[in-house]
This record gives structure tokens, C-alpha cells and sequence, in this order.
């Protein structure tokens, strides 16, 4: 499987599903179980994330023969937190209660472990485009999974979506799913959906196989 | 370890790389964090500015323009020019014909998370806390955070005693906190069940604050008369 060479788009997708940082390599659970109380919130932070993962990863990847090993994790770091303290302006600039309702979240993205991640392990070796493409997927993965979690906590938890009412007046809002034990019980009810998925699709596969090979014996 | 082994292996960078590496990095990051923060400041004052004269306005419903004082050392109040911030500052609100509406103040306390920052109005006339508005909170969502929406806890703001005692030196009546659905009397905050300690925290915030602010102030309604 990682023998053949992938395009940009392939890099791309596989932050997307296959390889979702959240639903599949579980990474970055602080603000993935902190911030999806309301979609909205949990769509910023998103894309705050993505941002900083498309910047961090085009400047690790610009910079890798000029950075050598041995200071390579501060130097990401210092990299990392550049795009972070710029993304808690431009928040701020933007609005005041995105940035407050976002909180101390949004300088905790420096220690987010999928950005570091990506830029050790992905940016630091590939070119530019392969890399923004990586971070592009990787980020927009990341948003996407927030947002999953964040609508359905705010649609149990709040009856709204979007901060739009959904349900009638005599809904009674399952205010746990607002809490953090909310953020959990929604996690464990998204991977095991995507296991569900990934292990039906693996079962397929090897009758396929089993199939095949009896046809070819 | 014998030479050919030392010798097989690469070459460790010089340290002149690290630095250069660090060092460069280093600057041009900082370079980019000044001019972003440079450009937004304004952006962002303003936005901070307006989210304050909304709040004001929130708070004082009658109030059309306001203006800043500042309580000076001998106890009286000046007019600032334009937007000042910072400690000892009351905003007062004027309606359409000048006349004074009352005066905002800001306040702050311990809540359940954090500080928890609020502003609120006070009518001279009712000699009453008219309205408040919470700023800053990191309060639990749904629970805590109900400070904001609760629309049974915000009524206690709509009409909150803070009258003085008769030497015009303390509160008559200190503000009190007081069990959900027990509320009789005209200076106690009615909690909210599920979130005692953010609705007990607004109740004595706004109690430690009336009762440094409002014998200073009720001394001095002249200063802010006829204002803008």
C-alpha cells in the first residue's frame, strides 16, 4: 500500500477518511473534546487548526534542508506558535465572542499533536505542494470530525443547530452532552461507527480474496 | 569506540547550523507576530471598544450617548476624553435631551472557572441596580454560563436594591444570594438551581462592588449631571 507513489490528491483524501486524524488516528483530543460543545465553536477551532496546519507544515517543508535534526522540534514548535498567536489576532480581530467563546483553546493549538505530528512526520520529508496538500487534508479532516462531534452535542445537548431551533419547546435538552462527559460519549459513538465501517469493509475484502483464490484453485 | 567506527558515522552539524536554524527562525517568526499584531491592534480596539458601548447600552436601556469619568483621588469624578479604560472608570448615560440615565459601572470576581467579569447599570433615580451584562466568563457551558441566559436570574437585575443607609455611608441592605424560588426582598439575587456558585459569585461580585462604588457615587450626582 505505501509502495506506490501518491499524487497531491491522494495526500489530499486520506486526511479526509482514511487516515482522519481524529475518527482513525484518535490525535489532538484536547480541543476535539473541549471545543465541540456548540458546531459553531467546534467549525473554528476546525478551521483555526487547518490553518495553522497548512502554514506550519509549507514552512517546516520549505525550510527542511536548512533545519538540522538536532533542533528540529523547537524549531518547529517556534514555527508552530508563530501561526498560532497570529490566528488569536486575526480571531480577535474578526469577533470578540468567537474569540471568547474559543477561549484558552486557541493557544493550546501549539500543543496540538497532529500539527507537530504532521510537520515531523510528513512535512519534514516531502516537498512544498505535498506537504500543503497533507496539511490541506489533514486539517480540513480535523474540521470536519469537530464539526461532527459539535453538531451533535449541540443538537442533543441544546436542541439547536447552528444556534437555529430544531425541536419543539418541550424537548428536554440532554444537558450531559453540553459537559465534557458529553465530548467522550459522543467520540466513542463516532469511532465506533468508523470501526463498524472499517471492519465491514476489511471482512468484505478478505471474502473477495477467499473467493478469488478458491475460483483460481 | 574505534575510529572506524567514529568515522562511519555522519558528521554532527556545526553548532554555527543550529544557530543559524534557531536564530533565523526565531526572528522572522517574531518579525511576523509584531506587524500581525500591529495591523489588528486597531481592529481590535475598536471591536473591544464597541463590544463595551453596547454593553453599556444594554445595561442603561434609556441611554442614547454615555461618557467616561474617572474617580480622582479626592473622591470627585472627572470627564475623560474619549475612551479611556483601565481602573476607576464609570460610564454615565445620557438620553436623547442630555439628561442623565444612570451610570455603568465595571466589576469583577472569582466565578466557578475563572474570573468572571460583568457590567452593570445603576438608575439614581431607583437607586437600584437596573441591568447587568456579564463581559468575560469561562463558566460551564450549559450550566454555568445560564448567568447570561437565564431569563428568571436576569430578572433579579432588572430592579436590585441597593439603596443607601440614611448617613449615606454604607448600603442599607448588602446584596444577598439566596436559595432558587426564595427571593422576597428587593436586594437579594434569586440563584439558579444547578449553577449556585456562578449565580452566588455574580451576587457577590456585584455586592463587593456596590458597596466600594455606590456611597462614593450617590455622594456625587452632581459630577455627572449635564455631561457630554
Amino acid at each position: 500500500m505505501a509502495t506506490l507513489p501518491k499524487s497531491g490528491t491522494d495526500e489530499f483524501i486520506k486526511g479526509l477518511w482514511k487516515e482522519n486524524p481524529v475518527f482513525v488516528q484518535v490525535l489532538g483530543m484536547c480541543p476535539v473534546l473541549a471545543v465541540s460543545n456548540t458546531a459553531m465553536n467546534a467549525l473554528a477551532m476546525g478551521l483555526a487548526t487547518a490553518f495553522v496546519l497548512v502554514m506550519s507544515n509549507i514552512v517546516v517543508s520549505s525550510l527542511r534542508s536548512f533545519i538540522p535534526k538536532q533542533v528540529r522540534i523547537a524549531t518547529y514548535i517556534l514555527i508552530i506558535a508563530t501561526f498560532v498567536t497570529v490566528v488569536d489576532y486575526l480571531i480577535q480581530a474578526v469577533s470578540l465572542d468567537l474569540y471568547k467563546a474559543l477561549g484558552a483553546f486557541i493557544s493550546l493549538i501549539v500543543v496540538n499533536c497532529l500539527i507537530l505530528g504532521r510537520a515531523e512526520a510528513f512535512a519534514s520529508k516531502n516537498t512544498i505542494a505535498r506537504s500543503a496538500m497533507d496539511g490541506l487534508g489533514m486539517g480540513i479532516g480535523f474540521a470536519f470530525a469537530l464539526f461532527c462531534l459539535g453538531a451533535v452535542r449541540e443538537i442533543l445537548g441544546n436542541g439547536t443547530l447552528f444556534e437555529a431551533q430544531l425541536f419543539h419547546d418541550s424537548f428536554q435538552n440532554w444537558v450531559v452532552m453540553i459537559l465534557p462527559s458529553g465530548g467522550f460519549f459522543t467520540l466513542a459513538g463516532w469511532l465506533l461507527l468508523f470501526n463498524w465501517f472499517k471492519q465491514r469493509k476489511a471482512r468484505r475484502e478478505h471474502a473477495t480474496t477467499l473467493g478469488l483464490s478458491k475460483e483460481t484453485v | 569506540m574505534s575510529q572506524t567506527e567514529l568515522a562511519s558515522r555522519p558528521a554532527p552539524p556545526s553548532i554555527w547550523h543550529m544557530y543559524r536554524a534557531m536564530v533565523g527562525v526565531g526572528v522572522v517568526c517574531g518579525l511576523l507576530i509584531v506587524s500581525v499584531f500591529q495591523v489588528t491592534l486597531p481592529i481590535i480596539e475598536r471591536n473591544k471598544a464597541e463590544a463595551l458601548q453596547e454593553a453599556i447600552f444594554h445595561v442603561l436601556p434609556k441611554a442614547r450617548t454615555s461618557s467616561t469619568f474617572r474617580l480622582d483621588d479626592e473622591g470627585g469624578f472627572k470627564a475623560l476624553d474619549g475612551d479611556g479604560a483601565g481602573e476607576r472608570l464609570v460610564y454615565a448615560g445620557y438620553d436623547d435631551s442630555q439628561e442623565l440615565v444612570g451610570l455603568a459601572v465595571e466589576a469583577q470576581g472569582m466565578g466557578y472557572q475563572d474570573v468572571i467579569r460583568l457590567i452593570y447599570g445603576y438608575s439614581f433615580a431607583e437607586e437600584a441596580i437596573i441591568g447587568i451584562q456579564v463581559l468575560d466568563s469561562k463558566e460551564t457551558p450549559g450550566l454555568g454560563d445560564k448567568i447570561e441566559t437565564d431569563p428568571a436570574f436576569l430578572q433579579n437585575f432588572e430592579s436590585l436594591d441597593v439603596s443607601l443607609r440614611d448617613d449615606r455611608t454604607e448600603l442599607a441592605n448588602p446584596i444577598v444570594p439566596v436559595k432558587h424560588g426564595t427571593k422576597t426582598n428587593g436586594w437579594e439575587v434569586d440563584g439558579i438551581t444547578g449553577a449556585t456558585i456562578s449565580s452566588v459569585a455574580i451576587a457577590n461580585i456585584l455586592n463587593g462592588s456596590a458597596q466600594a462604588w455606590m456611597p462614593r457615587i450617590q455622594n456625587k450626582l452632581t459630577d455627572f449631571k449635564g455631561g457630554e
